[in-house]
């Protein structure tokens, strides 16, 4: 299975969420899985629970079975003194090199060079051994940009290969597209069961795809139970609403009679209904949609109470029950 | 326990936002819609873009990144990069409705070619190094969003101008973006790659020279000395024909801060979404960026709402338990239950509908069973509707309590901020229908029209 996992997805859909139950599934017992965070938020952090991150590596969680889970909040700034640093000895240089503006421009307005140091970052820890030959990481799992930005992002050492032909960048840019492009590497996309972002992973997919940048698979997220089946439905469109009164005085809410209790909160709770079967049929089509992409899908339950640690590992057990691991 | 009284129970902010008075005073000029992504900050943008529209303004509505259907809805789905007349409005008031798509690109292209003359235009957009930094990597998209409104803005063909931001990873950077590239592009790192050798003189600069030509030497090996000449000629022909990007990125920033722009911040009930509003809105506030409020989209109600999820839960289990008693007539019902007791039209336990499996037996043989069991059938379905439909109604109460917390907890850190709150809807919103519907939500008058049953519960009878 690929080592480095890079999880996208529109925003709102969870995909920091994601990464990190991927992060804790991958982690079985013996192995070890780093978590990267390229996008400064702290996600990762509030998702554990645990004061900011530093840019090192630390260990975050151990995960059901004995795994461990480390993460890493890559900070575009320090990455670049590293990357400079694994081509020169850059120490006054680099101090020369802030006070000139030079490191606000590399690592944000430049070409993507932000988005070469961060992949470049990512992929060193894919390729990191110890002494013993062992990778240090059995899996790095990238909490990525959004779907909008994830093609150009990993395709940025391509972009920046063809403009530095030669020397040390050129070549790092090369080594890091050649792990990106592999099948080393798995792009996975996190949605939900709506139109745009479902949309958005078609279009993603689709790029990807003529980048030739290789896609794992989808993962619908927040994916709410089924309350109602298409039964209810049905019958939700054709029952009498005076039965509806009446079963719910039977269950002691009140008189069944015109203006009593229960017969008020029918109708109510038939226009919930009315509005839980328009969403029931959107999510359908949406699902059928995903379907026909072809690819491996897996869908994980919206907590209702909102993601908190317990959640987390709830979701990493559920991607390992579905194969994911 | 008191029930939350409806009128409050809604909203328990201080203040109502109201979008109308602000859309509609002239001296708004540009309503900017800022908020992380996926809280429906572009169908925001654009509902209140028709809505100032059809009030009878001249509006264009900036959008960066549009689902396609609504692109299409509004006729923008083309990407040239010019505002468009936006078909189907009620112009009764005398409004427009112009949208358009940025095209980053195109925009990039557009300064260059407005500021140099053709010549050293064609150097710079055939230069690589542009070729990259205009096709929109972090940052570009940003500061494309800000110089396009500036140019909106100067046109001064609309009365107002409804800016979407671009999905950044934070909602902040548009802010930010204009200022590094001004601040860069003006900056000794520009003079360095531009001119080197007039730093040479001032004695102060000694320490720093010695940095600055181990620095070009440096950035020649790493990047190649093509490269380094891509840049030098990209910066040298920028640095001549715009003269002062830094002035335009403060002339976009001013334009920010000035009395006519209104920045909404675009939220869900959510905790991520609103850390991000709060966040958002403590930053607008040390840049003196006018908050002309929060809207929260996605709320839910309830019709219902005095029903608890935990009476609703305890109803839904009530009928989903197997009957106690059968029932006599297939007409009353009795169940175990201790709620049953006060409704006053449910039978007294202990009542005619008899002792267990007392009636079928020893009826008439066939048909009556028959009638029975289709009667019962029919009510046990009912049962079980009836039982998904309160236990969809605990989760609703269970969703709405949440979303009253997590607005709580921004309403505690931020009591002086205005909300207006928006409605779930079902489903996606693509066309001008759907936005206006939006817009009618995103007005305050309709909060006082829907909604739960306000009048106090009048006593029932119990029995």
């Amino acid at each position: 299975m690929s080592r480095l996992q890079v999880v996208s997805g529109k925003g709102g859909t969870g995909k920091t969420t994601v990464a990190a139950a991927l992060a804790l599934a991958l982690a079985t017992e013996g192995k070890r899985t780093l978590l990267v965070e390229v996008e400064g938020r702290q996600g990762i952090a509030q998702l554990f629970e645990t004061e900011a991150l530093p840019y090192e590596e630390r260990k975050i969680a151990v995960a059901p079975g004995g795994g461990e889970v480390y993460a890493l909040a890559i900070d575009p700034e320090l990455a670049l003194l590293d990357y400079l640093q694994m081509f020169y000895k850059l120490g006054s240089a680099g101090r020369a090199l802030k006070k000139l503006g030079a490191i606000d421009f590399a690592t944000t307005i430049a070409p993507g060079l932000r988005d070469v140091l961060l992949t470049g970052k990512a992929c060193e820890a894919v390729r990191r051994k110890e002494r013993s030959g062992r990778f240090v990481y059995d899996y790095v799992v990238m909490d990525a940009p959004p779907t909008g930005r994830i093609t150009r992002f990993l395709n940025v050492n391509d972009e920046v290969a063809g403009l530095a032909k030669i020397g040390p960048i050129h070549n790092q840019a090369q080594a890091v597209m050649r792990v990106l492009k592999s099948p080393e590497t798995a792009v996975h996309l996190v949605t939900l069961l709506e139109e745009m972002p479902v949309q958005e992973t078609m279009d993603g997919i689709a790029e990807l795809r003529s980048a030739r940048l290789p896609v794992g698979r989808i993962i619908v997220n927040m994916v709410r139970p089924e309350v109602l089946d298409e039964t209810d439905l049905e019958l939700v469109r054709t029952v009498p609403r005076s039965t509806v009164a009446r079963s719910l005085s039977s269950a002691g809410l009140g008189g069944a009679r015109r203006g009593g209790h229960a017969e008020r909160l029918v109708d109510p709770l038939l226009t919930q209904a009315e509005e839980y079967a328009e969403r029931y049929t959107l999510e359908h089509e949406q699902r059928a949609v995903l379907a026909e992409l072809g690819l491996p899908l897996h869908e994980l339950p919206l907590f209702a109470e909102g993601m908190e640690l317990a959640g987390l590992y709830e979701l990493a057990r559920e991607l390992r029950e579905q194969g994911v691991s | 326990m008191s029930r939350p009284d409806p009128a409050h129970h809604r909203l328990s902010p201080a203040r109502l936002l109201d979008v109308d008075p602000l859309l509609e005073d002239p001296k708004t000029r540009i309503v900017v819609c800022c908020g992380s992504g996926g809280v429906g900050k572009t169908t925001t943008a654009a509902a209140l873009g028709l809505r100032a529209a059809e009030r009878g303004r001249k509006v264009v509505v900036l959008t960066i990144d549009p689902a396609r259907r609504l692109a299409q809805s509004m006729g923008i789905d083309s990407l040239d990069n010019t505002p468009r007349r936006v078909k189907g409005i009620d112009d009764t008031a005398g409004g427009e409705l112009h949208a358009m798509m940025l095209d980053m690109k195109r925009t990039f292209d557009e300064i260059v070619e407005a500021h140099a003359d053709r010549e050293r235009a064609d150097a710079i957009l055939g230069n690589p190094f542009y070729q990259s930094l205009s096709a929109g990597f972090a940052g570009t998209q940003e500061y494309m969003a800000m110089e396009k409104l500036g140019q909106l803005r100067a046109r001064d063909e609309w009365d107002l101008i409804v800016v979407d931001t671009p999905p950044s990873r934070s909602a902040l950077d548009f802010l930010d973006a204009p200022k590094r590239l001004g601040s860069f592009l003006d900056g000794r790192l520009i003079r360095l790659l531009t001119a080197p050798a007039k730093l040479g003189g001032r004695a102060g600069m000694k320490f720093l020279n010695v940095g600055m030509s181990m620095m070009t030497g440096t950035l020649g090996k790493l990047l190649g000395g093509q490269l380094l000449k891509d840049v030098q000629t990209f910066v040298s022909a920028m640095d001549t024909t715009f003269g002062g990007f830094r002035t335009r990125a403060d002339a976009t920033y001013k334009l920010l801060q000035a009395p006519g722009t209104a920045f909404l911040v675009v939220a869900a009930p959510e905790r991520d979404a609103l850390r991000e509003a709060a966040y958002f809105v403590e930053r607008l506030a040390a840049e003196d960026m006018p908050l002309a409020g929060l809207v929260l989209n996605r709320v839910h109600g309830s019709g219902a709402d005095r029903l608890s999820a935990e009476r609703a839960l305890a109803a839904a289990e009530n009928l989903e338990e197997p009957r106690i008693v059968d029932q006599e007539g297939g007409k009353a019902v009795l169940r175990n239950s201790p709620d049953a007791q006060t409704s006053s039209d449910s039978p007294t336990p202990g009542t005619p509908a008899g002792a267990p499996g007392s009636a079928p037996e020893g009826g008439s043989p066939t048909e009556d069973a028959e009638n029975t069991e289709h009667v019962e059938d029919a009510e046990r379905s009912v049962d079980q509707l009836t039982a998904g439909l309160l236990r969809l109604h605990a989760d609703r109460m269970q969703l709405l309590s949440r979303e009253q917390r997590t607005r709580d907890r921004f309403t505690a850190l931020h009591p002086e901020v205005a909300v207006t709150e928006v409605a779930a809807l079902p489903g996606d919103v693509h066309d001008l229908a759907g936005l206006r519907a939006i817009g009618d939500r995103l007005a305050a008058d309709e909060r006082e029209l829907p909604g739960p049953v306000d009048q106090p519960e009048p006593p029932e009878a119990t029995a």
